[in-house]
């Protein structure tokens, strides 16, 4: 593999052997030099090889070794000659991130900080098979699964509003519950409202830093002011979808007459029925997760009331934006100087649309779109915006967080010998969480540095920063 | 147990063995459900029959897994004894001894979100057959 800097953070991976077209990666020298990147960049390769992809496959700064795609990877196919690949989605379909506002500023939490972190705690459903209070039957499963976030409005968990401060409304077309398999149906029916485990986490924290006054106005932010972030996706739901399709897709690909590198680069022609029965059925678990994280905010929104004693018209918990990291999406981009119907694969990378774009609601349209990148439970999260040079080089995307350093394994063993709660909690950071080797695993160490991934798109101009957040309470599952 | 952990940065794979064919895929299933809970305490009261098909030995045991996990995932099924029944490089019939899952019993160590083709192996030969499968977690 040939690598070539473009620019200060570009890199290009030469075009050979049976790839289409080169692979660019984003990153500074020394993210990208050392063993670690050998894999992913393969895998960029690899990604680079199949049928429809534009211009390049590319990844983000936040890159690292994932399965079938590189996470961190984007890449665009031609609309009506490319394929759609749900190796290129991940398991967690639209694993994503919404960020809330509050009214609240540090000092009026800190007295209550642990109050507020045990009954976060205490009141959303977390860890592995987490099951919550909202048990569904098949036929109104299949509206979550029809209407994402509206119909957790529609139910209470939230206010209309929410929904213009979500990407696609919170509710992605074309969602036919039909292809989807009876065993994703019974997995999703208990498990609507739950935070779920791993790297999912809910964190209450403090903008910091303002970098971009205009933005932060219009977003609703100010210095010292207290917020919520959200991260979660389509639980056990949304990985039987995948689980499903893949299998079904390594069969289907071998009629197709391409080599795959890789068998979880499994994938169908966009606008064969095989693709649309996987697109409407991806689309139905990008809605089970939006409406969870809507459901999942709402009940956040009850505890800060109860906590702190105060109505929802003064506590002011507003949604901000929900985006999500893992999708497949159908979008019209200038290529060529021609617009052109392109299906974007992210995964483990976000929207990043600039100002004026027609999806974006009238409040953010003449800033852009914000972006969460939320970092490791002890350093940071940061707020961008789209811009316009990632409509031209990256289909209007950038990273999605701080990227992995450390396997699991590897975090368990640095962590032995260390309390990592403690050590969070000397720096004003209380951490409740439900797994046994949560913490460990998900130790801030275990993560690249966030504000290292972040200055790599905002100087690559693909994003650009608005406020860095200060975590003061975390709860993962 | 006849397998190893293999480190992989967002994930981690099983290095698994086995004298022959039939053990490999006995082992690799207790490997699994090694690293979901602690099998010792599980006695295997219920009793599950499982099929898989596959185009060759590798996705023979992607399917195998998979449908093994989806027990667990689907189910809540832990498993404890498995018996293969048959088995050739395209089907796999076994039977499974399981139990209900019961939070004051049982510990969840990992969630396993899927098995992958990521790198996937499998082979045999004179000395012994071998696997290696990465999961998504």
């Amino acid at each position: 593999m040939e690598l070539k800097q473009i620019d200060k953070y570009r890199w290009e991976l030469s075009k050979t052997g049976s790839m289409r077209v080169p692979g660019i990666v984003y990153a500074t020298d020394e993210m990208i030099k050392g063993d670690q990147q050998n894999e992913p960049l393969k895998q960029v390769a690899n990604v680079a090889t199949l049928p429809g992809i534009i211009k390049a496959s590319l990844a983000m700064p936040d890159m690292h070794w994932g399965y079938g795609f590189p996470i961190g990877g984007v890449a665009a196919f031609d609309g009506e000659t490319g394929i759609i690949s749900p190796g290129g989605v991940g398991y967690d379909i639209n694993c994503g991130v919404r960020l809330a506002t509050t009214s609240l500023v540090e000092k009026e939490v800190r007295p209550k900080q642990e109050d507020l972190i045990n009954a976060l705690y205490q009141n959303i459903p977390s860890g592995i098979g987490s099951t919550g209070s909202i048990k569904l039957s098949i036929s109104e499963e299949k509206k979550v699964l029809t209407h994402g976030s509206r119909w957790a409005v529609q139910q209470g968990f939230g206010i209309d509003s929410d929904l213009d401060h979500t990407e696609d409304s919170g509710c992605m077309e074309n969602a036919d519950p039909d292809v989807v398999s009876n065993r994703a149906l019974e997995r999703g029916k208990k498990q609507l409202g739950t935070l779920g485990s791993g790297n999912h986490f809910l964190e209450v924290g403090v903008v910091e830093e303002v970098y971009d006054s205009k933005s932060a106005q219009v977003f609703g932010l100010f210095e010292g002011q207290v917020t919520l972030i959200v991260h979660s996706g389509s639980r056990g739901f949304g990985y039987q979808v995948c689980d499903d399709f893949l299998a079904y897709m390594t069969k289907h690909v071998q009629k197709l007459g391409f080599e795959l590198p890789d068998r979880q680069l499994a994938c169908a022609m966009i606008q064969s029925k095989e693709g649309i029965r996987y697109y409407n059925a991806m689309a139905c678990a990008a809605n089970y997760a939006w409406a969870n994280r809507q459901i999942l905010m709402h009940i956040s929104s009850e505890v800060f009331s109860k906590v702190f004693d105060i109505g929802p018209k003064d506590l002011e918990l507003n949604l901000v934006y929900d985006v999500c990291h893992n999708i497949a999406k159908k979008e019209k981009h200038v290529i060529d100087g021609k617009k052109r119907l392109v299906c974007v694969h992210r995964k483990g990378a976000t929207r990043a649309f600039p100002p004026g774009h027609a999806s974006l609601c009238d409040a953010y349209r003449p800033v852009g779109q914000p972006i969460l990148i939320p970092g490791d439970m002890g350093t940071a999260s940061f707020i961008l915006v789209g811009t316009e040079k990632a409509m031209e080089e990256t289909f209007g995307s950038t990273c999605h967080g701080a990227g992995r350093v450390l396997s699991r394994k590897a975090a368990k063993k640095k962590s032995k010998g260390r309390s990592i709660h403690r050590e969070l909690e000397d720096k004003g950071i209380l951490v409740r969480w439900s797994g046994r080797s949560t913490l460990a695993e998900e130790m801030p160490d275990a993560y690249k540095d966030i504000s290292e991934v972040v200055a790599v798109v905002h100087g690559a101009g693909i994003s650009k920063k608005v406020a860095r957040l200060r975590p003061i309470g975390v709860v993962k599952g | 147990m006849s397998y190893e952990l293999i480190d992989h940065t967002a994930d981690f794979g099983l290095h698994v063995k086995g004298n022959d064919a039939n053990s490999l895929f006995v082992n690799a299933a207790h490997a699994m459900f090694d690293q979901i809970t602690d099998t010792l305490v599980l006695k295997g009261i219920k009793t599950e029959h499982v099929r898989a098909k596959g185009d060759d030995w590798p996705d023979l045991m992607i399917n195998w897994l998979r449908e093994l996990l989806y027990l667990w995932t689907g189910k809540s099924l832990l498993v404890k004894v498995v018996v293969i029944d048959s088995l050739s490089k395209y089907q796999l019939s076994s039977t499974v001894k399981v139990d209900c899952f019961d939070p004051n019993h049982h510990v969840i160590k990992d969630e396993i979100k899927g098995v992958t083709y990521h790198q996937v192996l499998v082979r045999g030969g004179k000395g012994g057959w071998k696997s290696k499968i990465f999961f998504d977690v």
